[in-house]
């Protein structure tokens, strides 16, 4: 096969100073699906994004059937017909499928948009490719799935010869896994070229021919997916053999810390995001919520950690009620919270990782007088907790937004761990960070179960919940689908299933995860 | 901030200062006929005789004050641009108790200042408050209450305090006893500046050593993550801008029992928007302000001087600092320089790797 596309001698540095390429060799041949693998904070992403031209190199070029492009912003991108397919949809929620999918190229009626002429592209479109969607459903209707398909149909129309899918699984269940491959597989025959992104080895060995694997911004090497084994390809990944299991011990669950009662929240349309929801948490059991993305869990940690409101229901923690309280309240009250998104709510970028360890406990006796601030006490605690995280910065002062990822999740961790916490809530505690961050974190969870404290974790990293849970609940359209008190026996599939509200549990075998 | 950025920020601070006097300087080559008298004035002008010089510190004296008070609310994240309603209206709440108030000498001025600053502080709380209670910007609803201060300031002028005696729209005179003493003979520096010295140190204590101002600094970095951390954020918001207002108060009245003995304010003084200047130049810092003050000060009397002894006028300072604000203020100014800094020293270190 012919070489299709070479990137050469790529440099990328953020002006964070992170250095996500460094000299990066890559080549992709025509016809093919190439596998581009390696940890979160790899420079996977941004190797493409320099590809797709939204971000630029300091250095390097790039090659398209033996000349050289000039990729100065997506718009080229497009023009010379490589598009991407993106983690987080470039969609309008409120428009149909059709409107998404011409959007730039409509068709005109005079001034109008030709409706119709939209809605029959798409529909020609989705057959050629089989990849149906209904042209007329508003996208906010769409699944994940369909929306995904959507885009990767948005990239076709523009005219992509080569296709890059940046994490495309990361947000399906096993089922829509499967139907995407078979999909990607026909792009395939019918000529296109893929670059797939991923870190799930065996996503990587079902569908790709070759495959890149990048580590700490630089290249490893390409090989025939065929003539290597998972394990030669993680090694080379992380620079050593992993560890894929989290080694922890058998739970022993005690009494309930945090008691959840019937609970409701309504979103900003007023549609139930949670709705009727009914659990509890004991003290040493990590207890693991799945589901896919967006049924509710969001809400739910709002709700309880006092983030967002609720309508009805009762929280408890420690047998107090923190319904309705201050955070100021639920946080004295034993809670901690690892945030979904760290960079909103997790930390303040511009002020340093002593300011962001501290925002917690500052005024308490411990770090206050009653005027002025103990800087000692609080210089060897921030001290304290660098080294016992192993937060990686050039000193307490440094800004925490010039971290990486996992430094910054560390920081985040180390403040609210060091808390003494009874309840620890953890929304989605080690996604987008590389591999040494996130077994610390997993660890430390386990450790905090281990001395007595309940943990309630949250994860759309299927992978993760599985091996870090004790139990289980899976959540679909805000309500619990199912539980599972021994996490280990239960197979991919059936959470699948009932991720995908496919299947059900009796409303008795649910309410065991009341334990009264 | 690294050392890096900090030299980045002098730098990028100086250079937009030494282009903005350059288009100075050839707007005054073109505009005059003797530009090398003209320049003279207006950048030896401040420095050619005690009473110039003197001038420069009165002026600083003002825009220390507001600079201090718009760096504690745009730190806590507030673009209360109130400050200069609250200078205003805290003047007039000051010539109210130096008028009609019998003190002795020092409880006077301290009284008459301390009502200036409620005055200040609840006039800016306002916006705060509106802000908190139905999310309006602060920003708008501040620039809207400063016309509400001015023209309700003359009207208790007009109604209340106006001496009939005297020829123009002034209030009667300030009772001797509220007036501040000069500090320097042969100037009208009063002992205002001590004041203004002493809260320069103050300020810089409360945002880097108190918990008050930790939360200020944290709400303003990134509210939503202050709110998370379980800091009361309305408190944030409202108390920030009560400070801040206070401050200006402060200010306004230093000025008129420092400066004036009537009441003679035709319209706001400007102070409070050239606060905002001083604010950008300081970077928020109360430690920097005095400097960019400082700066400003000598840049306006320098212009006075030029207009009065030469034929460039005194608008053209207006330019200046509208070049300079622009340049400080837009961020890709010299966005490229820094990346490469930023580019050199990663790739002179060993590969870390990391998305952003």
């Amino acid at each position: 096969m012919d070489e299709l596309l070479r990137m050469e001698g790529i440099t990328k540095v953020y002006p964070n100073g992170i250095v996500a390429n460094k000299n990066v060799d890559f080549s992709v041949r025509a016809g093919e699906i190439h596998g581009l693998v390696g940890e979160n904070g790899a420079g996977k992403s941004t190797l493409m994004k320099i590809l797709f031209g939204l971000n630029q190199a300091e250095e390097g070029r790039i090659t398209l059937e033996g000349k050289e492009i000039r990729v100065d912003s997506p718009y080229a991108a497009i023009g010379h017909g490589i598009g991407m397919v993106h983690q987080h949809f470039m969609l309008v929620p409120s428009l149909t499928a059709a409107e998404n999918l011409v959007m730039g190229l409509e068709p005109r009626k005079g001034l109008y948009l030709d409706l119709q002429a939209a809605i029959r592209t798409t529909e020609e479109l989705g057959k050629k490719y089989n990849l149906i969607v209904d042209p007329r459903a508003a996208v906010r209707d769409l699944s994940v799935g369909i929306k995904q398909r959507l885009e990767i149909l948005k990239a076709l129309h523009r005219g992509a010869k080569i296709l890059i899918l940046d994490e495309p699984t990361a947000v399906l269940t096993p089922q829509e896994t499967e139907e995407l491959f078979s999909q990607l597989k026909l792009l395939r025959e019918q000529g296109n070229t893929i670059v797939f992104i991923s870190h799930k080895l065996n996503e990587i060995k079902e569908l790709c021919d070759r495959v890149t694997i990048m580590r700490s911004g630089t290249v490893q090497g390409t090989f025939d997916v065929a003539s290597v084994d998972e394990k030669d390809i993680s090694r080379l990944m992380v620079g050593r053999d992993v560890i894929l299991e989290v080694q922890k011990g058998p739970a022993r669950p005690a009494g309930a810390v945090l008691k959840v009662r019937g609970l409701t929240v309504l979103d900003r349309f007023k549609k139930r995001a949670v709705d009727g929801v009914s659990f509890s948490v004991r003290r040493g059991e990590i207890l693991g919520v799945a589901g896919v993305e967006g049924n509710g869990q969001g809400e739910l940690v709002e709700a309880i950690t006092g983030l967002g409101s609720f309508s009805s229901g009762t929280i408890a923690v420690d047998g107090e009620s923190v319904a309705g309280m201050s955070i100021r309240r639920i946080r004295d009250a034993g809670v901690c919270h690892v945030p979904e998104d760290r960079m909103t709510y997790g930390c303040a970028a511009a002020l340093g990782v002593e300011a962001n360890l501290m925002s917690c406990n500052h005024d308490s006796p411990e770090y206050t007088g009653p005027v002025f601030l103990k800087g000692k006490a609080i210089r060897a605690n921030s001290r304290r907790l660098v080294e016992e995280y192993a937060i990686k910065c050039s000193s307490p002062e440094q800004e925490v937004g010039m971290l990486s990822g996992g430094n910054i999740q560390k920081v985040v961790v180390a403040r609210e761990f060091s808390s003494g916490p009874s309840l620890i809530v953890a929304d989605q505690p080690t996604r987008g960070i590389d591999v040494g961050a996130t077994e610390f974190i997993r660890s430390r969870l386990v450790e905090l179960r281990d001395e007595g404290a309940a943990v309630l974790l949250v994860s759309a990293d299927l992978n993760e919940v599985m091996e870090l849970s004790d139990s289980l609940i899976v959540m679909y359209g805000g309500r619990i689908r199912a539980y599972v008190p021994d996490a280990k026996a239960v197979s991919e599939e059936e959470l699948g299933l009932y991720m995908l509200g496919l299947k059900n549990q009796t409303p008795e075998e649910i309410a065991r995860v009341v334990h009264d | 901030m690294t050392r890096q950025q900090r030299v980045f920020e002098v730098v990028r601070t100086s250079l937009a200062i030494l282009i903005a006097l350059t288009i100075a300087l050839v707007i005054v080559l073109v505009v005059s006929d003797d530009p090398g008298d003209a320049l003279g004035k207006f950048l030896l002008g401040p420095l050619d005789s005690f009473r110039h010089f003197g001038n420069v510190i009165e002026l600083m004296i003002p825009l220390t004050f507001t600079g201090i008070a718009i760096s504690v609310m745009f730190t806590a994240g507030q673009f209360n641009l109130g400050a200069e309603g609250g200078f205003f209206i805290g003047a007039i709440a000051a010539a109210f108790v130096a008028i009609n108030f019998s003190l002795p000498p020092v409880i006077h001025p301290i009284v008459a200042i301390l009502f200036g600053s409620l005055v200040g502080s609840l006039f800016c709380g306002i916006p705060a408050i509106l802000k908190v209670k139905w999310g309006s910007s602060e920003l708008v609803s501040s620039l809207m209450f400063n016309y509400i201060a001015f023209f309700f300031g003359l009207f208790l002028i007009n109604y209340y305090m106006r001496d009939a005696n005297a020829g123009a729209m002034v209030s009667y005179l300030f009772k001797p006893t509220a007036i501040l003493p000069k500090l320097v003979p042969r100037t009208r520096i009063s002992v205002g500046i001590l004041v203004a010295i002493a809260l320069v140190v103050v300020a810089w204590l409360f945002m880097q050593r108190t918990r008050w101002g930790y939360r200020i600094k944290l709400t303003g970095a990134n509210a939503k993550f202050s709110r998370y951390s379980g800091i009361d954020t309305n408190s944030v918001v409202i108390y920030s801008q009560v400070i801040g207002g206070m401050i200006a108060g402060m200010g306004g009245s230093i000025e008129l029992l420092g400066m004036y003995t009537r009441f003679s304010w035709q319209n706001l003084p400007g102070y409070g928007w050239d606060g905002v200047i001083v604010a950008i130049l300081a970077r928020n810092n109360p430690l920097f302000v005095p400097i960019a003050a400082f700066f400003l000060a000598y840049l306006r009397i320098g212009a006075d001087i030029m207009s009065r002894y030469s034929d460039v006028p005194n608008e053209f300072v207006a330019l200046i600092q509208g070049t300079i604000i622009i340049l400080i203020a837009a961020s890709s100014f010299l966005a490229k320089y820094r990346h490469k800094l930023v580019f050199k020293e990663a790739t002179r270190k060993p590969v870390t790797g990391g998305e952003a």
